[in-house]
């Protein structure tokens, strides 16, 4: 797991997240997460494009690090989840309260037939 | 024949082993045919029982052992996790799992929190024992017909 920052400007800030979230590197992201400066009316995006395996060590970090942004004023939008990362989302109730954006649905669609 | 293929592996209570155990199931589930979909949930539904186990073994004791068995049938794998760290009888202590009640697991359900619901939903019977530790047996099935009997057949 890792995670690299960028700061698109002042109000804005993207987070590239990639390889595996589990037991062992949810307190790595959660860490990292807390790096970023809290400022009211920041927009952060968490971008999933490159995680390949995640479970709820990691959503437990997603939910406590949107509480944190939310509380702070700002906004966390969640981009590029995989049809399987949009499912744990998803059954978990977490994609009717968190803004999420799953990976380009009308582009890619390799499933099916 | 054997009626079922048995592995048993036995890990130090550490998360950085969480993935071993997965990738290990992964291949185990590859070998009997479930499709990527299906390894999929059986590595989160495992991971989280794993995580679980871990989080107990280690409060009880730092160099704490967790002991994951899977018996691999043609139709179906079983995967027992358990929160001590010895060996178990995998068919006897197959006989003494249960369903699990709110009233009676109740550290277990909590602690289990999000982590159960995901084994509840991903896996096709889940089954616990709390006798001196916590012992999780999930079962899942190769094709989805073995456990829809009250789902109409499709005939073709």
């Amino acid at each position: 797991m890792d995670i690299k920052l960028e700061t698109v400007n002042a109000q804005k800030s993207i987070a590239y997240v990639n390889g595996e979230i589990d037991a062992f590197t949810a307190p790595k992201l959660r860490e990292q997460l807390n790096n970023i400066k809290l400022t009211e009316s920041i927009q952060i995006e968490l971008d999933f494009h490159d995680v390949v395996y995640m479970d709820s060590t990691g959503l437990g970090v997603i939910v406590a690090f949107y509480k944190n942004v939310i509380s702070a004023g700002g906004d966390v939008k969640l981009i590029g989840l995989s049809p399987r990362l949009y499912r744990l989302f998803n059954i978990t109730g977490l994609s009717d309260i968190m803004n999420i954006e799953e990976e380009g649905k009308a582009t890619t669609n390799h499933e099916g037939i | 024949m054997k009626e079922f293929d048995y592995f048993e592996m036995r890990i130090p209570a550490k998360p950085q082993y969480v993935g071993v155990v997965r990738l290990t199931i992964s291949g185990l589930a590859n070998r009997i045919g479930f499709s990527y979909d299906d390894i999929e949930d059986l590595k989160i539904a495992s991971s989280e029982a794993i995580t679980n186990a871990i989080q107990h073994a280690y409060e009880e004791d730092d160099d704490g052992e967790v002991v994951v068995g899977c018996a691999l049938y043609k139709e179906k794998i079983e995967i027992m996790v358990a929160d001590y760290g010895y060996s178990f009888d995998f068919k006897e202590v197959k006989k003494r799992v249960g369903p699990y009640h709110e009233e009676e697991d109740v550290q277990f359900i909590r602690e289990g929190g999000l982590g159960l619901y995901l084994i509840e939903t991903l896996m096709d019977e889940v089954k616990v024992l709390n006798d001196n530790g916590v012992t999780v047996l999930m079962t899942k099935y190769v094709a989805r017909e073995q456990v829809t009997d009250n789902v109409e057949k499709i005939t073709l």
